[in-house]
């Protein structure tokens, strides 16, 4: 991997990267990925082998009611809030 | 005056019934103990101001004939469980200032207990890493060598238990971040099944591994904070049920060893001896010992290292400098994330949150991503079958002992490999526990016991034996 794919996945993920980082880490995902390559090796003959029957993974829901009071928790959501402006968070304009 | 070093939940919980001591003055002892040992140790971030007071409040509901099974106990616990009104940072810079506005479900089970939770340990940061070195405050050391890891993520609670200065601590485990630092510090160590205790205000890393657990002494501490914690949650709808794994097997005693496995490469002699001694020792206590195998299991730690960073670049998502936490200005709204993201999370994090991004870009997604879940259900279906010849499989923590500060620190898969026995517990869902299993000059060294899902009886009744509690 090179220095300038590192880059563009970085801005991708929103992380601001330095150029000596990003060369770095272009080596260290090479021995990374070689390694975890190891799993391109397995051979899924049998189809039945990965049935998810036995996973006991399932969707949980429960009906949508019961909200709480409007503005119970605003003052303490907000508080954590590096910039606020009256009942919102304050961020820089977008368009 | 009590003395931790001598004292288990229940010996506490008796000596605090019969008056022997108070709540207040127990806490005491662990608050000096801290304050004597910690600046060598560092296993904590904070020890909460409020504790003394906490244990008064356990000693008035001592006076008034309460029993709870922790009650007037101190417990640690780990940077990234929220418990309202304290700041919770998991090891991380990003979250910087934040208090928690809630207490996480297993920090309301622990104050439900009649717990005193005395501080919050270090961690690597967001669970990232196995030595704790990786915390934006600071290594926690061995309190058995300090020049040496204590292992992690969950370092902190690990140290803080080995140095006496708790009886137990809370943990998280996404990878062996319990099980590995139990090992380092001649603890027990405990990850139950997948979705056992809820992670409620538990902050989120690799939501399909991640799992709270307790460290302490002995099995048997260890068996009390399980009970404690578990448990459905309207808050978590991955915890499951009594009913979802049936117990359908009686234990029998029979353990598995999975040899090829553990004569892995990497594997030190030390480890390997103290391993088969340790098969002997459950030889003589009448255990049924016989090899498997488990062929999938090499693929185990690979298919770790690509699920594991693509969950975490996705959760890590909601820091943004917007909502709670550390914030950079930047020169415009998007710059802000990058400015925020780019300062706030350390060098690993950064790695993990790219490496991530990678293995579920489009084109390498089902080169990496969609493997490593293919291989996810190999292992889990070879673990499942396994379980129906055995009640448990045996194999060493960790591949080594604790390794000096900064000795692994040079490239990342060098540290990465160190986590090769415990990883299969997170991507299968099992429980696993690591027990102490004798020394290596000074430094302690650990067995682990994997059971089927929901079967948490068995390793606490082999591990009882194993260490003659």
């Amino acid at each position: 991997m090179d220095k300038e794919k590192v880059l563009n996945l970085a801005k991708l993920a929103r992380v601001e990267l330095r150029d000596e980082e990003a060369e770095s880490l272009s080596h260290e995902f090479d021995a990374i990925l070689d390694y975890v390559g190891e799993v391109k090796r397995i051979a899924i003959t049998d189809n039945q082998q990965l049935t998810t029957d036995n996973f006991s993974i399932r969707n949980v829901m429960r009906e949508d009611t019961k909200p709480h009071k409007s503005g119970l928790f605003t003052n303490k959501i907000l508080a954590q809030s590096p910039a606020r402006e009256g009942d919102y968070i304050k961020v820089k304009k977008i368009l | 005056m009590p003395d931790i070093s001598k004292l288990s939940i229940k010996s506490a919980r008796a000596a605090l019934h019969k008056r022997a001591f108070s709540a207040r003055e127990l806490t005491r002892v662990s608050l000096d103990a801290i304050e004597e040992q910690d600046n060598g140790v560092h296993a904590f971030l904070e020890v909460f101001d409020d504790a003394l007071a906490q244990a008064d409040e356990a000693d008035r509901k001592i006076a008034g004939g309460v029993d709870l099974p922790l009650l007037g106990i101190s417990v640690a616990i780990k940077d990234n469980m929220l418990m309202k009104g304290k700041r919770a940072t998991a090891g991380s810079k990003i979250l910087e200032g934040f208090v928690a506005p809630y207490d996480s479900t297993a920090v309301k089970k622990l104050k439900e207990a009649g717990a005193v939770i005395i501080g919050r340990t270090n961690m690597d940061e967001f669970a990232m890493g196995s030595s704790t070195e990786n915390s934006a405050y600071g290594v926690t050391k061995n309190p058995h060598d300090l020049a040496r890891v204590a292992g992690g993520t969950s370092g902190g609670s690990a140290a803080a238990v080995a140095a006496d200065m708790v009886i137990v601590a809370v943990g998280s485990d996404t990878g062996g971040s319990i099980r590995q630092p139990a090992a380092f510090c001649g603890v027990v160590g405990l990850k139950p099944t997948y979705g056992r205790i809820s992670r409620s205000g538990l902050i989120a890393y690799v939501s399909s591994f991640d799992q709270i657990g307790p460290l302490a002494k002995t099995v048997s501490d260890a068996e009390t904070i399980y009970r404690t914690l578990k448990g459905q949650d309207s808050m978590d709808s991955t915890v499951i049920s009594e009913h979802t794994y049936p117990i359908n097997k009686k234990f029998s005693k029979t353990i598995g060893i999975p040899r090829e496995f553990v004569e892995s490469e990497g594997v030190g002699d030390t480890i390997k001896k103290n391993f088969l001694e340790s098969i002997d020792k459950f030889k003589s206590l009448g255990y049924d010992v016989v090899d498997i195998e488990l062929p999938s299991l090499k693929y185990a730690l690979a298919t770790y290292y690509i699920i594991m960073p693509a969950e975490a670049s996705s959760n890590l998502a909601r820091f943004d400098g917007v909502k709670y936490g550390f914030h950079k200005d930047g020169k415009d709204g998007i710059d802000d994330y990058f400015q925020t993201r780019g300062t706030g999370f350390g060098k690993e994090v950064r790695r993990r949150i790219i490496l991530g991004t990678y293995v579920l870009s489009s084109g390498y997604y089902d080169e990496y991503y969609g493997k490593a879940v293919e291989a996810r259900q190999l292992i889990t279906n070879e673990l499942k079958s396994i379980f129906e010849k055995v009640d448990l499989f045996l194999t060493p923590t960790t591949p080594n002992p604790a390794w000096k500060i900064g000795e692994k620190s040079q490239t990342p898969l060098e540290m990465y490999l160190e986590d090769i026995f415990t990883v299969h517990a997170n991507i299968s869902g099992c429980p696993a526990i690591s027990i102490p299993s004798g020394m290596t000059g000074n430094l302690p060294l650990g067995i682990e016991l994997t059971a089927g899902l929901g079967r948490e009886d068995n390793l606490f009744a082999a591990s009882k034996e194993f260490l003659g509690e």
